[in-house]
C-alpha cells in the first residue's frame, strides 16, 4: 500500500502530462493565436461587450477610423451630407455575407442601429430623429440639428452591425452573427471567446486560422501567460512587469499613447476653488513628472495638457505646458487672500482651506495617485481627505453637488471623435466626468462651431480656442496620461497596436516561418 | 443514517436562510449608490452617467424599501427561483449551472490529489517519527499551508510552466489546463492532512490492540493493512471536512488567478458589480455545497468506523 501510493500518483501525473493537446502536438498553422486581455466577457449584447467582438474582429460597424481617428469607409463604402448636416446618406458596401450566409441589407443595417440607438451606449446620445432604408443599397440618418461627430458615434462598437437573426423580438443579442474576417465558434462568458476564419469575408482572407479571446483578471496571470508562451499577445502588463518582460527575448513590449487621461474633477462653485487662479495653484503644486517617473514608471505620461500626443489634431503641441511652480502657486494663492495658518494650512478669514478629494479603486492606480496628490497639494498650504468610494460616487457627487475634488480616469475616445465625449463633459450645464458648475461661452461656441463644420482649417481655429480655454481655466487639472502596453510575441509578423483600442488586427498578423 | 439525513437537511434550509439574509443585508451596506455599480458592471464604468443609472434604477426598481426586494427574494427562493442577473440579465441559475461545474471539477481534482499526496506521506512519517523524513515533511507542511495560495499558485506557474514548459499556465479548455489551479488547492489540503495522517498514525500504532498485532505474529505490513489503516482514516477524513472551508476560499483566490471561471470568480465579479441576485445565487450554492460535502464526509466516516453505527 505504502509503496504503491507514489508510484500510481506518479503514474497518473505522467499520464496527464502526456495528454495530446494542440497546441503541443498540432501543426504551426493550425495552432490558435491567443490573446489575453483584463476586460471580461460579460454577454453578447453590444451594448455590454461589443468592444470584445470588435477587437476580435468578429462585428464590425458601419464606419471604421483610421490610425488618426479619422472616418473611413467599413460597412458603409461612402456617404454624403446634405440639408445643412441634418440629412446623412449612406451607400452600403455591397457583396457582403453575414457569418450565417445571409447578405448585408439596408434593413439589416437599420435594425441594428435602431437596437443599439434604444439602449445606453452613445448613439442615444446623437440628435436623431429616424434612420430608415432606401432602397436596398442605402440608408438615411435624419438629424434633428448638425452633429458633425455623428460618423465617429457610427464607429462605436456599441453600434456593430449584426445580423437580423442575431437578436430575439425584446432586441436582445442571443448570437454574434457580424461580419467580420473571423466567425465567433464559441462564447464562454466570463473568460473565453473562440474565433475562425470566414472564408466568404469581403475583404482580404486572414492568414491565422484560428484565435482565441482569455481574459484574465490578474496582472500577475498575464504577465506569465507571456512568460510561458501561452498567449501571443497580452494586453495591459502592470509597471513591475514591463521590465521584466522587456528583458525576455522571445518578446516584444510596445507602448502606445490612450486617448486616455487622470485628471482632478473641481467643483467650480465651491468658494476655495471658484477662481481660476486657485485652480492654476492647485495644477502648479502638481509633481506630475514625479508621479509619473516613480508610482508608474512611464516619465512619457506626465500631462502637459488636457489631450494627449496620441490624440492627433487635438493635441496642441504649441500650447505652454503644465509644469509644477511652487513659488508661482503661493504667489497666487497669497493674492487671493489666503495666508498660512499655525499648522501651515493655508486661511482666509477663519476658514481653511480643507478639500475632500474622491476616487475610486476601479483604476487601481488612482488611489495611489491620490495618495501622490494629497501629499503634494499640502506642500503648499491644501488639506487634502481622501475618501475612496466607487466610480458612480463621482457623477452621484455630481449631481447632488456634494462632490469637491474628483480623480478621475476619463476615457476620450469612448468614440473615436472626442468632440462627442467634450460636449458632454464641458457643455453650458458641465457633465459627470467633466466640469462642474463651470462654463465658458467661448468654449461652448467653438463646440457649437465644430458641429456644423465642414472646414478643416476653420476646425482646426475652434479646435485650438477649446484647447487654450481648457488649459487657462482648468475645470478639470490633468494629471497624467495613459500608456497601453502588451507583450507580443516575436513568433508573430505584422503584429501593431491600435492607438483607439478598436480592434486586436489579427487579421493582419501571420506566424513567423 | 436518516437522523443524519434529517440533521444535514434541517441545516440545509437554515443555512439557506441565513446566507440570504446576510448577503442581503451586507450587500445593502455597502457604500455607493447600487443603480450605479449595477450600471457600470453592465456598461463599463466610462459609459456611465446619470442617465444610465437611473434607467437602472427604473427598470429594477430599486427606489422601493429593500425589505420588500428582501420578501420577494424569499418567496422566489420557495418556489426555487433564483432570479435574474442583474448585469447580464441571464438566469441565475443558469450562470451558476455553467460556473459551478467548473469549480465542482477543480474542487474534485483538488481533494483527490490531496489525498493521493497528504495521507501517504503522513503515513510514512508517522511510521518513523523523529526520522529525518519525518522532519522535512514536517517543515514542508508548515510551509505550504503558512503560505497564501495566491503566492503558491504563482510559484506553481512559474516553476511548471514558464521554467519547464510543461503545463499552461492558466485558462481553461482542456484537463491540462486543471491541472495547476487544482494542485496548488491540494497542496494546501496535503500539507494539514499529512500532519493529521501523522499524528494518527503515532497514536495507532502506539495503541495496545496495534502492540498486540504484532505480539500474535504478524507481519508489520499486515499489522498496519489490518489494525492501522482504518483507524488512521477516520481523523484524516473528519479533518477533510474541516478542511472544506479552506477549499471554498482557495476556490474564490485560485480561480481568479488561473482565470478559471467557477463559481468564486462569479463571485467576486458580482459584488463588484452589486449582482444583488447572483451575489445571493452564488453564496448559496456555496454555503449548500458545504453541507452536502459535510455530510458526505459524515456518512463516509460512518461507514468506515463501526463503532459509530452502535453509538
Amino acid at each position: 500500500m505504502k509503496r504503491t501510493v507514489p508510484t500510481l500518483a506518479a503514474a497518473v501525473l505522467a499520464a496527464v502530462l502526456a495528454l495530446p493537446s494542440l497546441p503541443f502536438s498540432a501543426a504551426a498553422e493550425d495552432r490558435p493565436l491567443t490573446v489575453v486581455a483584463p476586460w471580461e466577457i460579460k454577454g453578447l449584447d453590444p451594448a455590454v461587450t461589443g468592444y470584445a467582438f470588435t477587437r476580435m474582429e468578429a462585428a464590425e460597424t458601419f464606419v471604421e477610423v483610421d490610425e488618426e481617428g479619422l472616418p473611413i469607409p467599413a460597412l458603409a463604402r461612402s456617404w454624403e451630407v446634405s440639408e445643412e448636416g441634418r440629412l446623412w446618406r449612406f451607400e452600403l458596401r455591397p457583396e457582403v455575407r453575414f457569418h450565417d450566409g445571409t447578405p448585408l441589407t439596408a434593413e439589416a443595417v437599420v435594425q441594428a442601429l435602431t437596437v443599439a440607438q434604444g439602449k445606453p451606449g452613445v448613439l442615444d446620445k446623437a440628435p436623431i430623429e429616424a434612420i430608415e432604408a432606401e432602397g436596398d443599397g442605402h440608408v438615411v440618418i435624419r438629424l434633428s440639428e448638425p452633429f458633425s461627430p455623428l460618423l465617429a458615434f457610427l464607429a462605436h462598437t456599441s453600434a456593430q452591425i449584426l445580423a437580423p437573426a442575431s437578436y430575439a423580438a425584446d432586441g436582445s443579442v442571443q448570437e454574434i452573427i457580424g461580419t467580420g474576417p473571423y466567425r465567433v465558434t464559441a462564447v464562454e462568458p466570463p473568460q473565453r471567446l473562440l474565433l475562425e476564419r470566414f472564408d466568404d469575408y469581403w475583404g482580404e482572407a486572414p492568414a491565422i486560422a484560428r484565435t482565441v479571446f482569455l481574459a484574465a483578471g490578474r496582472g500577475e496571470t498575464r504577465t506569465l501567460l507571456a512568460e510561458s508562451g501561452d498567449a501571443q499577445i497580452v494586453f495591459n502588463l502592470d509597471p513591475a512587469s514591463v521590465q521584466r518582460l522587456a528583458r525576455n527575448e522571445s518578446l516584444e513590449v510596445v507602448a502606445v499613447p490612450l486617448p486616455r487621461v487622470v485628471t482632478l474633477k473641481v467643483n467650480a462653485a465651491l468658494e476655495p476653488l471658484a477662481d481660476p487662479r486657485a485652480r492654476q495653484a492647485l495644477s502648479l503644486a502638481i509633481d506630475r513628472a514625479g508621479i509619473a517617473a516613480a508610482l508608474l514608471r512611464q516619465p512619457e505620461v506626465a500631462a502637459t495638457q488636457l489631450f494627449p500626443p496620441g490624440m492627433g489634431a487635438w493635441h496642441d503641441a504649441a500650447l505652454p505646458p503644465l509644469t509644477r511652480d511652487l513659488d508661482a502657486a503661493e504667489a497666487l494663492l497669497a493674492e487671493l487672500g489666503w495666508q498660512p495658518g499655525a499648522d501651515g494650512i493655508l486661511e482666509r478669514e477663519g476658514a481653511r482651506f480643507a478639500v475632500t478629494l474622491r476616487t475610486y479603486p476601479d483604476r487601481p492606480e488612482l488611489p495611489l495617485l491620490a495618495t501622490a496628490l494629497e501629499d503634494q497639494l499640502r506642500e503648499i498650504g491644501v488639506e487634502v481627505t481622501i475618501a475612496i468610494g466607487n466610480s458612480g460616487d463621482i457623477p452621484a457627487g455630481h449631481q447632488d453637488g456634494t462632490l469637491e475634488l474628483g480623480l478621475i480616469a476619463r476615457n476620450f475616445s469612448l468614440v473615436p471623435d472626442p468632440l462627442g465625449t467634450l460636449l458632454q463633459d464641458f457643455g453650458p450645464e458641465g457633465g459627470d466626468w467633466g466640469a462642474m458648475n463651470w462654463s465658458d461661452e467661448g468654449l461652448t461656441n467653438a463646440m457649437e462651431a465644430l458641429l456644423g463644420s465642414a472646414d478643416p482649417a476653420g476646425a482646426e481655429a475652434e479646435r485650438r480656442r477649446i484647447t487654450s480655454v481648457l488649459q487657462e481655466d482648468l475645470p478639470v487639472i490633468p494629471v497624467v496620461w495613459y500608456l497601453q502596453t502588451a507583450a507580443i510575441s516575436r513568433g508573430l509578423e505584422g503584429a501593431s497596436v491600435d492607438p483607439f483600442e478598436r480592434s486586436y488586427r489579427l487579421s493582419r498578423m501571420r506566424w513567423a516561418p | 443514517m436518516i437522523a443524519i439525513a434529517g440533521y444535514r437537511l434541517l441545516q440545509a434550509g437554515l443555512v439557506a436562510l441565513m446566507i440570504g439574509a446576510l448577503t442581503f443585508v451586507l450587500v445593502h451596506s455597502l457604500p455607493g449608490d447600487m443603480a450605479y455599480r449595477i450600471a457600470a458592471g453592465r456598461y463599463g464604468y466610462d459609459l456611465v452617467d446619470t442617465a444610465a443609472a437611473e434607467a437602472v434604477r427604473r427598470e429594477l426598481g430599486l427606489d422601493q424599501p429593500a425589505i420588500l426586494a428582501f420578501g420577494a427574494w424569499l418567496w422566489d427562493l420557495l418556489r426555487f427561483e433564483l432570479g435574474v442577473s442583474l448585469v447580464s440579465g441571464v438566469p441565475v441559475v443558469e450562470e451558476i449551472r455553467h460556473q459551478l461545474g467548473h469549480s465542482v471539477e477543480l474542487a474534485l481534482v483538488a481533494i483527490f490529489l490531496s489525498l493521493l499526496i497528504g495521507p501517504p506521506i503522513g503515513i510514512l512519517a508517522g511510521l518513523r517519527p523523529g526520522s529525518l523524513f519525518d522532519r522535512i515533511v514536517f517543515l514542508v507542511s508548515i510551509g505550504l499551508r503558512a503560505l497564501p495560495q495566491f503566492v503558491i499558485g504563482l510559484l506553481l506557474i512559474y516553476l511548471v510552466s514558464v521554467w519547464a514548459g510543461l503545463l499552461p499556465a492558466a485558462g481553461h479548455g482542456g484537463t491540462r489546463h486543471g491541472i495547476l489551479p487544482a494542485l496548488t488547492l491540494a497542496l494546501g489540503l496535503a500539507a494539514v492532512s499529512s500532519r493529521v495522517a501523522r499524528d494518527a498514525t503515532l497514536a495507532v500504532t502506539a495503541s495496545a490492540y496495534y502492540r498486540f498485532g504484532r505480539t500474535k505474529g504478524l507481519s508489520p505490513g499486515e499489522t498496519f493493512r489490518r489494525h492501522g489503516l482504518r483507524n488512521v482514516s477516520v481523523p484524516v477524513l473528519t479533518y477533510l471536512g474541516v478542511q472544506l472551508v479552506y477549499l471554498v476560499e482557495g476556490v474564490v483566490v485560485v480561480e481568479t488567478l488561473f482565470a478559471w471561471p467557477g463559481i468564486g470568480h462569479a463571485l467576486v465579479h458580482a459584488i463588484v458589480a452589486r449582482d444583488v441576485p447572483m451575489i445571493q445565487g452564488t453564496a448559496l450554492v456555496m454555503g449548500l455545497m458545504f453541507v452536502l460535502l459535510n455530510a458526505a464526509v459524515d456518512l463516509i466516516c460512518h461507514l468506515i468506523d463501526p463503532r459509530r453505527k452502535e453509538a
